[in-house]
Protein backbone atom coordinates (compact mmCIF):
# COMPACT_ATOMS: atom_id res chain seq x y z
CA UNK A 1 0.00 0.00 0.00
CA UNK A 2 1.35 3.43 -0.70
CA UNK A 3 2.19 5.81 2.08
CA UNK A 4 -0.65 8.26 1.44
CA UNK A 5 -3.29 5.51 1.66
CA UNK A 6 -1.87 4.26 4.95
CA UNK A 7 -1.51 7.77 6.28
CA UNK A 8 -5.16 8.49 5.47
CA UNK A 9 -6.26 5.44 7.43
CA UNK A 10 -4.10 6.59 10.33
CA UNK A 11 -5.50 10.12 10.41
CA UNK A 12 -9.10 8.90 10.20
CA UNK A 13 -8.44 6.34 12.93
CA UNK A 14 -7.11 9.12 15.17
CA UNK A 15 -10.42 10.93 14.77
CA UNK A 16 -12.37 7.78 15.51
CA UNK A 17 -10.18 7.23 18.56
CA UNK A 18 -10.75 10.76 19.77
CA UNK A 19 -14.55 10.48 19.67
CA UNK A 20 -14.74 6.92 20.96
CA UNK A 21 -12.46 7.61 23.91
CA UNK A 22 -14.34 10.76 24.97
CA UNK A 23 -17.51 8.67 25.09
CA UNK A 24 -15.94 6.24 27.57
CA UNK A 25 -17.44 6.77 31.02
CA UNK A 26 -14.82 8.01 33.54
CA UNK A 27 -15.76 5.13 35.85
CA UNK A 28 -14.21 2.76 33.29
CA UNK A 29 -10.95 4.61 32.65
CA UNK A 30 -8.85 1.94 34.34
CA UNK A 31 -10.35 -0.89 32.23
CA UNK A 32 -9.88 1.42 29.23
CA UNK A 33 -6.17 1.54 29.95
CA UNK A 34 -5.86 -2.19 30.41
CA UNK A 35 -7.81 -2.99 27.26
CA UNK A 36 -5.86 -0.47 25.16
CA UNK A 37 -2.79 -2.14 26.57
CA UNK A 38 -4.01 -5.49 25.33
CA UNK A 39 -4.91 -4.27 21.87
CA UNK A 40 -1.70 -2.29 21.38
CA UNK A 41 -0.04 -5.69 21.54
CA UNK A 42 -1.34 -6.20 18.02
CA UNK A 43 2.35 -5.51 17.44
CA UNK A 44 2.48 -9.30 17.75
CA UNK A 45 1.73 -9.28 14.00
CA UNK A 46 5.21 -7.91 13.36
CA UNK A 47 6.69 -10.33 15.86
CA UNK A 48 5.04 -13.32 14.14
CA UNK A 49 6.35 -12.21 10.73
CA UNK A 50 9.86 -11.92 12.15
CA UNK A 51 9.75 -15.31 13.86
CA UNK A 52 8.45 -17.08 10.75
CA UNK A 53 10.93 -15.52 8.34
CA UNK A 54 13.99 -17.33 7.12
CA UNK A 55 17.26 -15.57 6.52
CA UNK A 56 18.39 -14.19 9.87
CA UNK A 57 18.62 -16.23 13.06
CA UNK A 58 18.96 -13.13 15.27
CA UNK A 59 15.91 -11.62 13.68
CA UNK A 60 13.95 -14.83 14.28
CA UNK A 61 14.84 -15.00 17.96
CA UNK A 62 14.07 -11.32 18.46
CA UNK A 63 10.72 -12.08 16.85
CA UNK A 64 10.06 -15.02 19.17
CA UNK A 65 10.98 -12.93 22.21
CA UNK A 66 8.58 -10.25 21.02
CA UNK A 67 5.87 -12.92 20.55
CA UNK A 68 6.27 -13.92 24.22
CA UNK A 69 6.14 -10.32 25.43
CA UNK A 70 3.17 -9.39 23.28
CA UNK A 71 1.31 -12.56 24.33
CA UNK A 72 1.78 -11.74 28.01
CA UNK A 73 0.15 -8.43 27.28
CA UNK A 74 -2.66 -9.79 25.16
CA UNK A 75 -3.72 -12.55 27.52
CA UNK A 76 -2.94 -10.57 30.67
CA UNK A 77 -4.57 -7.40 29.38
CA UNK A 78 -7.82 -8.99 28.28
CA UNK A 79 -7.99 -11.21 31.39
CA UNK A 80 -7.48 -8.39 33.86
CA UNK A 81 -9.95 -6.18 32.00
CA UNK A 82 -12.57 -8.86 32.13
CA UNK A 83 -11.82 -9.45 35.82
CA UNK A 84 -12.35 -5.76 36.56
CA UNK A 85 -15.47 -5.42 34.45
CA UNK A 86 -17.06 -8.38 36.20
CA UNK A 87 -16.94 -6.38 39.44
CA UNK A 88 -19.06 -3.51 38.16
CA UNK A 89 -22.59 -4.21 39.33
CA UNK A 90 -25.79 -2.25 39.36
CA UNK A 91 -27.78 -1.54 42.49
CA UNK A 92 -29.97 -4.48 43.53
CA UNK A 93 -33.57 -3.43 43.60
CA UNK B 1 -10.35 -20.10 -1.44
CA UNK B 2 -8.07 -22.55 0.36
CA UNK B 3 -5.07 -21.86 2.52
CA UNK B 4 -2.56 -22.73 -0.17
CA UNK B 5 -4.02 -20.13 -2.49
CA UNK B 6 -3.93 -17.51 0.27
CA UNK B 7 -0.37 -18.47 1.05
CA UNK B 8 0.75 -18.13 -2.54
CA UNK B 9 -1.01 -14.81 -2.83
CA UNK B 10 0.76 -13.64 0.30
CA UNK B 11 4.19 -14.65 -0.89
CA UNK B 12 3.59 -13.23 -4.33
CA UNK B 13 6.22 -10.57 -3.97
CA UNK B 14 7.23 -7.69 -1.79
CA UNK B 15 4.69 -4.99 -1.30
CA UNK B 16 1.97 -7.11 -2.84
CA UNK B 17 -1.01 -7.00 -0.52
CA UNK B 18 -3.02 -10.13 -0.03
CA UNK B 19 -6.61 -8.84 -0.27
CA UNK B 20 -8.03 -11.50 2.08
CA UNK B 21 -5.45 -10.70 4.72
CA UNK B 22 -6.03 -6.97 4.27
CA UNK B 23 -9.77 -7.43 4.84
CA UNK B 24 -9.11 -9.57 7.90
CA UNK B 25 -6.81 -6.93 9.42
CA UNK B 26 -9.38 -4.25 8.71
CA UNK B 27 -11.95 -6.39 10.49
CA UNK B 28 -9.80 -6.70 13.58
CA UNK B 29 -9.23 -2.95 13.51
CA UNK B 30 -12.99 -2.42 13.52
CA UNK B 31 -13.45 -4.93 16.34
CA UNK B 32 -10.90 -2.96 18.40
CA UNK B 33 -12.91 0.22 17.84
CA UNK B 34 -16.00 -1.65 19.08
CA UNK B 35 -14.03 -2.84 22.10
CA UNK B 36 -13.46 0.75 23.19
CA UNK B 37 -16.98 1.74 22.23
CA UNK B 38 -18.30 -0.90 24.65
CA UNK B 39 -16.66 0.94 27.52
CA UNK B 40 -19.15 3.80 27.24
CA UNK B 41 -21.25 1.97 29.84
CA UNK B 42 -20.52 -0.79 32.37
CA UNK B 43 -23.50 -2.69 30.91
CA UNK B 44 -21.86 -3.09 27.49
CA UNK B 45 -18.23 -3.22 28.59
CA UNK B 46 -17.89 -7.01 28.84
CA UNK B 47 -19.16 -7.55 25.32
CA UNK B 48 -16.76 -4.84 24.14
CA UNK B 49 -13.90 -6.73 25.74
CA UNK B 50 -14.97 -9.85 23.86
CA UNK B 51 -14.92 -7.92 20.57
CA UNK B 52 -11.33 -7.03 21.41
CA UNK B 53 -10.43 -10.67 21.99
CA UNK B 54 -12.04 -11.71 18.69
CA UNK B 55 -10.21 -8.92 16.87
CA UNK B 56 -6.89 -10.03 18.30
CA UNK B 57 -7.58 -13.67 17.40
CA UNK B 58 -8.34 -12.67 13.81
CA UNK B 59 -5.14 -10.63 13.56
CA UNK B 60 -2.97 -13.42 14.99
CA UNK B 61 -4.54 -16.22 12.94
CA UNK B 62 -4.33 -14.17 9.72
CA UNK B 63 -0.66 -13.47 10.30
CA UNK B 64 0.06 -17.11 11.11
CA UNK B 65 -1.68 -18.28 7.95
CA UNK B 66 -0.04 -15.78 5.63
CA UNK B 67 3.40 -16.02 7.25
CA UNK B 68 3.87 -19.69 7.98
CA UNK B 69 7.47 -20.61 8.69
CA UNK B 70 8.56 -22.32 5.46
CA UNK B 71 11.13 -25.01 4.84
CA UNK B 72 13.65 -24.02 2.22
CA UNK B 73 14.26 -26.49 -0.57
CA UNK B 74 17.78 -27.73 -1.26
CA UNK B 75 19.54 -30.00 -3.74
CA UNK B 76 18.17 -33.28 -2.36
CA UNK B 77 14.75 -32.12 -1.31
CA UNK B 78 12.65 -29.68 -3.21
CA UNK B 79 9.85 -29.70 -0.60
CA UNK B 80 9.18 -26.15 0.47
CA UNK B 81 6.15 -26.63 2.66
CA UNK B 82 5.44 -25.53 6.20
CA UNK B 83 8.26 -25.99 8.67
CA UNK B 84 6.67 -27.76 11.65
CA UNK B 85 9.50 -26.94 14.07
CA UNK B 86 9.24 -23.26 13.31
CA UNK B 87 5.49 -23.35 13.82
CA UNK B 88 5.83 -25.18 17.13
CA UNK B 89 8.36 -22.60 18.33
CA UNK B 90 5.90 -19.83 17.63
CA UNK B 91 3.02 -21.62 19.34
CA UNK B 92 5.21 -22.34 22.37
CA UNK B 93 6.14 -18.64 22.54
CA UNK B 94 2.45 -17.70 22.51
CA UNK B 95 1.74 -20.35 25.15
CA UNK B 96 4.45 -19.08 27.49
CA UNK B 97 3.12 -15.56 27.17
CA UNK B 98 -0.45 -16.74 27.75
CA UNK B 99 0.42 -18.56 30.98
CA UNK B 100 2.45 -15.65 32.39
CA UNK B 101 -0.17 -13.10 31.38
CA UNK B 102 -3.15 -14.98 32.78
CA UNK B 103 -1.41 -15.76 36.06
CA UNK B 104 -0.45 -12.09 36.50
CA UNK B 105 -3.98 -10.96 35.67
CA UNK B 106 -5.54 -13.37 38.19
CA UNK B 107 -3.17 -12.66 41.06
CA UNK B 108 -2.83 -8.88 40.92
CA UNK B 109 -4.45 -6.90 43.72
CA UNK B 110 -6.72 -4.11 42.48
CA UNK B 111 -4.69 -1.54 44.44
CA UNK B 112 -1.68 -2.61 42.36
CA UNK B 113 -3.38 -2.02 38.99
CA UNK B 114 -1.21 1.02 38.13
CA UNK B 115 1.96 -1.06 38.53
CA UNK B 116 0.53 -3.84 36.39
CA UNK B 117 -0.44 -1.43 33.65
CA UNK B 118 3.03 0.16 33.77
CA UNK B 119 4.60 -3.30 33.53
CA UNK B 120 2.41 -4.15 30.55
CA UNK B 121 3.36 -0.89 28.85
CA UNK B 122 7.02 -1.70 29.24
CA UNK B 123 6.43 -5.04 27.50
CA UNK B 124 4.68 -3.39 24.54
CA UNK B 125 7.60 -0.99 24.28
CA UNK B 126 10.21 -3.73 24.40
CA UNK B 127 8.27 -5.86 21.92
CA UNK B 128 8.15 -2.88 19.54
CA UNK B 129 11.91 -2.47 19.87
CA UNK B 130 12.46 -6.17 19.21
CA UNK B 131 10.21 -6.11 16.15
CA UNK B 132 11.88 -2.99 14.75
CA UNK B 133 15.30 -4.55 15.32
CA UNK B 134 14.17 -7.78 13.65
CA UNK B 135 12.87 -5.79 10.68
CA UNK B 136 16.18 -3.93 10.48
CA UNK B 137 18.17 -7.17 10.50
CA UNK B 138 15.92 -8.96 8.02
CA UNK B 139 14.23 -6.25 5.92
CA UNK B 140 13.49 -8.57 2.98
CA UNK B 141 11.19 -10.69 5.17
CA UNK B 142 9.18 -7.58 6.02
CA UNK B 143 8.99 -6.51 2.38
CA UNK B 144 10.64 -3.17 3.09
CA UNK B 145 13.86 -3.57 1.12
CA UNK B 146 14.77 -3.39 -2.53
CA UNK B 147 16.63 -6.15 -4.36
CA UNK B 148 20.01 -4.89 -3.16
CA UNK B 149 18.97 -5.14 0.50
CA UNK B 150 18.63 -1.37 0.89
CA UNK B 151 15.71 -0.46 3.16
CA UNK B 152 13.22 1.99 1.63
CA UNK B 153 13.73 5.55 2.85
CA UNK B 154 10.15 5.90 4.14
CA UNK B 155 10.52 2.62 6.02
CA UNK B 156 13.72 3.86 7.63
CA UNK B 157 11.94 6.91 9.04
CA UNK B 158 9.07 4.74 10.30
CA UNK B 159 11.53 2.28 11.77
CA UNK B 160 13.52 5.02 13.48
CA UNK B 161 10.33 6.44 14.98
CA UNK B 162 9.11 2.98 15.98
CA UNK B 163 12.28 2.05 17.78
CA UNK B 164 12.59 5.45 19.47
CA UNK B 165 9.01 5.46 20.76
CA UNK B 166 9.21 1.79 21.72
CA UNK B 167 12.43 2.25 23.67
CA UNK B 168 11.13 5.37 25.45
CA UNK B 169 7.95 3.49 26.35
CA UNK B 170 10.01 0.62 27.74
CA UNK B 171 12.49 2.48 29.90
CA UNK B 172 9.93 5.10 30.98
CA UNK B 173 7.48 2.40 32.04
CA UNK B 174 10.14 0.53 33.97
CA UNK B 175 10.85 3.67 36.02
CA UNK B 176 7.11 4.33 36.43
CA UNK B 177 6.66 0.73 37.61
CA UNK B 178 9.51 1.00 40.13
CA UNK B 179 8.11 4.28 41.50
CA UNK B 180 4.53 3.00 41.72
CA UNK B 181 5.62 -0.31 43.23
CA UNK B 182 7.69 1.46 45.87
CA UNK B 183 11.01 -0.07 44.71
CA UNK B 184 12.13 3.45 43.99
CA UNK B 185 11.36 6.61 45.94
CA UNK B 186 8.37 8.51 44.60
CA UNK B 187 10.16 11.78 45.15
CA UNK B 188 11.56 13.34 42.00
CA UNK B 189 15.23 12.78 41.22
CA UNK B 190 16.64 15.98 39.78
CA UNK B 191 19.81 15.75 37.76
CA UNK B 192 21.68 19.00 37.31
CA UNK B 193 21.21 20.40 33.83
CA UNK B 194 18.62 17.75 33.03
CA UNK B 195 16.68 19.95 30.60
CA UNK B 196 19.81 20.45 28.53
CA UNK B 197 20.68 16.75 28.68
CA UNK B 198 17.13 15.75 27.70
CA UNK B 199 16.81 18.25 24.87
CA UNK B 200 20.27 17.34 23.60
CA UNK B 201 19.42 13.64 23.61
CA UNK B 202 16.11 14.25 21.83
CA UNK B 203 17.84 16.41 19.23
CA UNK B 204 20.45 13.70 18.72
CA UNK B 205 17.71 11.08 18.18
CA UNK B 206 15.97 13.28 15.60
CA UNK B 207 19.24 14.08 13.82
CA UNK B 208 20.32 10.44 13.76
CA UNK B 209 16.90 9.36 12.42
CA UNK B 210 17.35 11.90 9.62
CA UNK B 211 20.86 10.61 8.97
CA UNK B 212 19.54 7.03 9.02
CA UNK B 213 17.66 7.77 5.79
CA UNK B 214 21.02 8.35 4.11
CA UNK B 215 23.07 5.69 5.80
CA UNK B 216 21.59 2.46 7.10
CA UNK B 217 24.75 1.33 8.91
CA UNK B 218 24.25 -0.62 12.12
CA UNK B 219 25.91 2.00 14.34
CA UNK B 220 23.24 4.57 13.40
CA UNK B 221 20.41 2.19 14.17
CA UNK B 222 21.81 0.97 17.48
CA UNK B 223 22.78 4.48 18.62
CA UNK B 224 19.18 5.61 18.08
CA UNK B 225 18.06 2.60 20.11
CA UNK B 226 20.50 3.27 22.95
CA UNK B 227 19.74 6.99 23.15
CA UNK B 228 16.00 6.29 23.16
CA UNK B 229 16.32 3.89 26.08
CA UNK B 230 18.31 6.57 27.90
CA UNK B 231 15.83 9.38 27.23
CA UNK B 232 12.89 7.30 28.50
CA UNK B 233 14.77 6.82 31.74
CA UNK B 234 15.84 10.48 31.99
CA UNK B 235 12.34 11.77 31.24
CA UNK B 236 10.58 9.85 34.01
CA UNK B 237 13.03 9.98 36.95
CA UNK B 238 12.41 13.67 37.70
CA UNK B 239 8.64 13.18 37.82
CA UNK B 240 7.15 12.85 41.29
CA UNK B 241 4.77 10.19 42.58
CA UNK B 242 1.79 12.56 42.52
CA UNK B 243 2.10 12.97 38.76
CA UNK B 244 2.24 9.24 38.08
CA UNK B 245 -1.38 9.08 36.80
CA UNK B 246 -0.33 11.47 34.02
CA UNK B 247 2.83 9.51 33.32
CA UNK B 248 1.04 6.17 33.11
CA UNK B 249 -1.53 7.65 30.71
CA UNK B 250 1.23 9.24 28.65
CA UNK B 251 3.12 5.96 28.36
CA UNK B 252 -0.17 4.32 27.37
CA UNK B 253 -0.31 6.80 24.53
CA UNK B 254 3.31 6.11 23.53
CA UNK B 255 2.74 2.37 23.39
CA UNK B 256 -0.01 3.10 20.87
CA UNK B 257 2.17 5.36 18.72
CA UNK B 258 4.88 2.68 18.76
CA UNK B 259 2.39 0.14 17.40
CA UNK B 260 1.24 2.64 14.77
CA UNK B 261 4.80 3.29 13.62
CA UNK B 262 5.34 -0.46 13.15
CA UNK B 263 2.01 -0.60 11.35
CA UNK B 264 3.32 1.94 8.84
CA UNK B 265 6.43 -0.18 8.30
CA UNK B 266 4.36 -3.27 7.64
CA UNK B 267 1.49 -1.53 5.86
CA UNK B 268 -0.84 -3.24 8.32
CA UNK B 269 -4.25 -1.60 8.89
CA UNK B 270 -4.97 -3.44 12.15
CA UNK B 271 -1.79 -2.04 13.69
CA UNK B 272 -2.39 1.46 12.37
CA UNK B 273 -6.00 1.65 13.56
CA UNK B 274 -5.05 0.22 16.95
CA UNK B 275 -2.08 2.52 17.28
CA UNK B 276 -4.22 5.55 16.55
CA UNK B 277 -6.91 4.40 19.02
CA UNK B 278 -4.50 3.67 21.83
CA UNK B 279 -2.44 6.77 21.11
CA UNK B 280 -5.44 9.07 21.30
CA UNK B 281 -6.83 7.23 24.31
CA UNK B 282 -3.65 7.76 26.31
CA UNK B 283 -3.40 11.36 25.19
CA UNK B 284 -6.98 12.10 26.25
CA UNK B 285 -6.48 10.41 29.63
CA UNK B 286 -3.30 12.44 30.21
CA UNK B 287 -5.25 15.58 29.38
CA UNK B 288 -8.08 14.62 31.78
CA UNK B 289 -5.57 13.93 34.56
CA UNK B 290 -3.70 17.20 33.97
CA UNK B 291 -6.96 19.13 34.00
CA UNK B 292 -8.02 17.44 37.24
CA UNK B 293 -4.79 18.55 38.90
CA UNK B 294 -4.73 21.94 37.15
CA UNK B 295 -1.26 21.16 35.89
CA UNK B 296 -0.07 21.78 32.38
CA UNK B 297 1.25 18.79 30.52
CA UNK B 298 4.56 20.57 29.98
CA UNK B 299 5.04 21.22 33.69
CA UNK B 300 4.37 17.54 34.45
CA UNK B 301 6.94 16.46 31.89
CA UNK B 302 9.43 19.04 33.12
CA UNK B 303 9.07 17.25 36.44
CA UNK B 304 9.93 18.15 39.99
CA UNK B 305 6.43 18.47 41.47
CA UNK B 306 6.50 17.86 45.22
CA UNK B 307 10.25 18.41 45.40
CA UNK B 308 10.30 22.02 46.51
CA UNK B 309 8.29 21.91 49.72
CA UNK B 310 9.82 25.20 50.74
CA UNK B 311 7.89 26.70 53.62
CA UNK B 312 4.81 24.51 53.14
CA UNK B 313 2.64 26.95 51.23
CA UNK B 314 0.94 30.12 52.26
CA UNK B 315 0.11 31.86 55.51
CA UNK B 316 2.54 30.06 57.82
CA UNK B 317 0.29 27.04 58.10
CA UNK B 318 2.28 25.60 60.98
CA UNK B 319 0.43 27.70 63.56
CA UNK B 320 -1.87 25.77 65.86
CA UNK B 321 -5.53 26.19 65.04
CA UNK B 322 -8.38 24.70 67.04
CA UNK B 323 -10.08 21.64 65.62
CA UNK B 324 -12.80 19.37 66.89
CA UNK B 325 -12.08 15.70 67.51
CA UNK B 326 -14.84 13.15 67.25
CA UNK B 327 -15.39 9.50 68.05
CA UNK B 328 -16.78 6.60 66.04
CA UNK B 329 -19.97 6.80 68.13
CA UNK B 330 -20.46 10.46 67.26
CA UNK B 331 -19.96 9.68 63.59
CA UNK B 332 -22.39 6.75 63.70
CA UNK B 333 -25.03 8.88 65.39
CA UNK B 334 -24.63 11.83 63.03
CA UNK B 335 -24.82 9.70 59.93
CA UNK B 336 -27.77 7.57 60.99
CA UNK B 337 -29.72 10.76 61.77
CA UNK B 338 -28.87 12.18 58.35
CA UNK B 339 -31.01 12.13 55.24
CA UNK B 340 -28.23 12.41 52.69
CA UNK B 341 -24.64 11.24 53.14
CA UNK B 342 -21.91 11.69 50.54
CA UNK B 343 -18.80 9.58 50.95
CA UNK B 344 -15.57 11.04 49.55
CA UNK B 345 -12.95 8.28 49.28
CA UNK B 346 -9.31 8.94 48.45
CA UNK B 347 -6.25 6.83 47.91
CA UNK B 348 -5.64 6.65 51.67
CA UNK B 349 -8.85 4.61 51.91
CA UNK B 350 -7.43 2.10 49.45
CA UNK B 351 -4.06 1.95 51.19
CA UNK B 352 -5.83 1.12 54.47
CA UNK B 353 -7.98 -1.47 52.61
CA UNK B 354 -11.03 0.19 54.09
CA UNK B 355 -13.30 -0.17 51.05
CA UNK B 356 -15.08 -3.28 52.30
CA UNK B 357 -15.72 -1.80 55.74
CA UNK B 358 -16.88 1.37 54.03
CA UNK B 359 -19.40 -0.52 51.94
CA UNK B 360 -20.70 -2.26 55.09
CA UNK B 361 -21.15 1.14 56.67
CA UNK B 362 -23.04 2.35 53.62
CA UNK B 363 -25.23 -0.77 53.70
CA UNK B 364 -26.09 -0.12 57.37
CA UNK B 365 -26.96 3.48 56.59
CA UNK B 366 -29.14 2.47 53.66
CA UNK B 367 -31.00 0.06 55.93
CA UNK B 368 -31.80 3.00 58.17
CA UNK B 369 -33.18 4.89 55.19
CA UNK B 370 -30.22 7.16 54.60
CA UNK B 371 -29.49 8.14 51.03
CA UNK B 372 -25.80 7.30 50.38
CA UNK B 373 -23.70 8.42 47.42
CA UNK B 374 -20.02 8.32 46.61
CA UNK B 375 -18.15 11.29 45.13
CA UNK B 376 -15.02 10.52 43.12
CA UNK B 377 -12.39 13.05 42.17
CA UNK B 378 -10.60 12.19 38.90
CA UNK B 379 -7.26 11.90 40.68
CA UNK B 380 -8.61 10.04 43.73
CA UNK B 381 -6.59 6.94 42.87
CA UNK B 382 -3.22 6.31 41.33
CA UNK B 383 -4.47 6.07 37.77
CA UNK B 384 -7.53 7.27 35.85
CA UNK B 385 -10.66 5.54 37.16
CA UNK B 386 -8.72 3.62 39.82
CA UNK B 387 -11.06 4.53 42.68
CA UNK B 388 -14.07 3.29 40.71
CA UNK B 389 -12.44 -0.11 40.31
CA UNK B 390 -11.58 -0.28 44.02
CA UNK B 391 -15.18 0.53 44.99
CA UNK B 392 -16.53 -1.93 42.43
CA UNK B 393 -14.31 -4.58 43.97
CA UNK B 394 -15.96 -3.90 47.33
CA UNK B 395 -19.36 -4.45 45.66
CA UNK B 396 -20.37 -0.82 45.65
CA UNK B 397 -22.98 -0.53 42.89
CA UNK B 398 -21.65 1.72 40.12
CA UNK B 399 -24.84 3.78 39.97
CA UNK B 400 -24.15 5.09 43.49
CA UNK B 401 -20.76 6.41 42.42
CA UNK B 402 -20.62 9.90 40.90
CA UNK B 403 -17.96 11.98 39.20
CA UNK B 404 -16.95 15.38 40.52
CA UNK B 405 -18.96 17.52 38.10
CA UNK B 406 -22.09 15.41 38.56
CA UNK B 407 -22.19 15.54 42.34
CA UNK B 408 -20.50 18.79 43.34
CA UNK B 409 -23.81 20.68 43.40
CA UNK B 410 -25.26 18.21 45.91
CA UNK B 411 -22.92 18.93 48.82
CA UNK B 412 -24.97 22.02 49.72
CA UNK B 413 -28.03 19.81 50.30
CA UNK B 414 -26.22 16.99 52.04
CA UNK B 415 -26.22 16.47 55.79
CA UNK B 416 -22.92 14.67 56.17
CA UNK B 417 -19.85 14.56 53.93
CA UNK B 418 -17.73 11.60 55.01
CA UNK B 419 -14.16 12.19 53.77
CA UNK B 420 -11.93 9.16 54.07
CA UNK B 421 -8.33 9.04 52.91
CA UNK B 422 -8.69 12.12 50.73
CA UNK B 423 -7.28 15.57 51.45
CA UNK B 424 -6.05 17.80 48.64
CA UNK B 425 -9.13 17.07 46.50
CA UNK B 426 -11.35 18.63 49.20
CA UNK B 427 -9.18 21.67 49.94
CA UNK B 428 -11.13 24.91 49.41
CA UNK B 429 -7.81 26.78 49.11
CA UNK B 430 -7.77 25.54 45.53
CA UNK B 431 -10.71 27.86 44.90
CA UNK B 432 -9.73 30.90 46.94
CA UNK B 433 -6.03 31.05 47.78
CA UNK B 434 -4.02 32.17 44.75
CA UNK B 435 -0.74 31.44 46.53
CA UNK B 436 -1.64 27.81 47.17
CA UNK B 437 0.26 25.28 45.07
CA UNK B 438 -3.03 23.58 44.24
CA UNK B 439 -4.83 26.81 43.28
CA UNK B 440 -7.12 26.25 40.30
CA UNK B 441 -7.46 22.52 40.78
CA UNK B 442 -11.12 21.46 40.68
CA UNK B 443 -12.10 20.25 44.17
CA UNK B 444 -15.09 18.62 45.84
CA UNK B 445 -17.10 21.23 47.77
CA UNK B 446 -17.27 19.25 51.02
CA UNK B 447 -17.20 22.44 53.09
CA UNK B 448 -20.75 23.18 51.92
CA UNK B 449 -22.14 20.12 53.72
CA UNK B 450 -23.93 20.65 57.06
CA UNK B 451 -21.40 18.38 58.78
CA UNK B 452 -18.03 17.15 57.57
CA UNK B 453 -16.57 13.98 59.04
CA UNK B 454 -12.91 13.77 58.16
CA UNK B 455 -11.18 10.45 58.69
CA UNK B 456 -7.45 10.98 58.90
CA UNK B 457 -4.51 9.16 60.42
CA UNK B 458 -3.23 12.19 62.36
CA UNK B 459 -3.33 15.97 62.26
CA UNK B 460 0.31 16.10 61.20
CA UNK B 461 0.37 14.55 57.77
CA UNK B 462 -0.80 16.50 54.78
CA UNK B 463 -1.56 15.36 51.25
CA UNK B 464 0.74 15.12 48.27
CA UNK B 465 0.82 18.83 47.67
CA UNK B 466 1.98 19.47 51.24
CA UNK B 467 -0.66 22.08 52.03
CA UNK B 468 -2.90 22.45 55.05
CA UNK B 469 -6.63 22.06 54.56
CA UNK B 470 -8.98 24.71 56.01
CA UNK B 471 -11.78 22.14 56.20
CA UNK B 472 -10.07 20.62 59.27
CA UNK B 473 -10.66 23.76 61.32
CA UNK B 474 -14.20 24.62 60.34
CA UNK B 475 -17.01 24.63 62.90
CA UNK B 476 -19.00 21.92 61.17
CA UNK B 477 -16.01 19.60 60.84
CA UNK B 478 -15.33 16.69 63.14
CA UNK B 479 -11.94 15.02 62.82
CA UNK B 480 -11.96 11.24 63.23
CA UNK B 481 -8.33 10.43 63.81
CA UNK B 482 -7.17 6.88 63.26
CA UNK B 483 -6.63 4.18 60.70
CA UNK B 484 -9.30 4.44 58.00
CA UNK B 485 -10.25 0.77 58.16
CA UNK B 486 -10.39 0.51 61.98
CA UNK B 487 -12.32 3.76 62.25
CA UNK B 488 -14.89 2.62 59.70
CA UNK B 489 -15.27 -0.74 61.44
CA UNK B 490 -15.84 1.02 64.77
CA UNK B 491 -18.48 3.21 63.18
CA UNK B 492 -20.26 0.13 61.82
CA UNK B 493 -20.18 -1.42 65.30
CA UNK B 494 -21.54 1.74 66.90
CA UNK B 495 -24.57 1.86 64.61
Amino acid sequence: MDFIAIFSIFVLACFVGYFVVWSVTPALHTPLMSVTNAISSVIIVGALIASAAAGSATSKWLGLAAVVMASINIFGGFAVTSRMLAMYKKKER
Amino acid sequence: MDIQAILSAATGGHGAVNPYAAIAYLESGILFILALRGLSSPATAQSGNRFGMIGMTIAVVTTLLTHMPMKLGDATNSYTGVDPVGLIEILVAIGIGAVIGIVMARRIAMTAMPQLVAAFHSLVGLAAVAVAAAAYLNPVAFGIADAAGQIHVVSRVEMGLGIAIGAITFSGSVIAFLKLNGNMSGSPIMLPGRHIINLGTLAAIVALTAYFTQDQSPWVFWTITGLSFAIGFLLIIPIGGADMPVVVSMLNSYSGWAAAAMGFTLGNTAMIITGALVGSSGAILSYIMCRAMNRSFISVIAGGFGADDSGGGAGGSKEQRPWKPGSAEDAAFLMSQAENVIIVPGYGMAVAQAQHALREMADQLKKEGVNVKYAIHPVAGRMPGHMNVLLAEANVPYDEVFELEDINGEFAQCDVAFVIGANDVTNPAAKTDKTSPIYGMPVLDVEKAKTVLFVKRSMGGVGYAGVDNDVFYMDQTMMLLGDAKKMTEQIVKAM
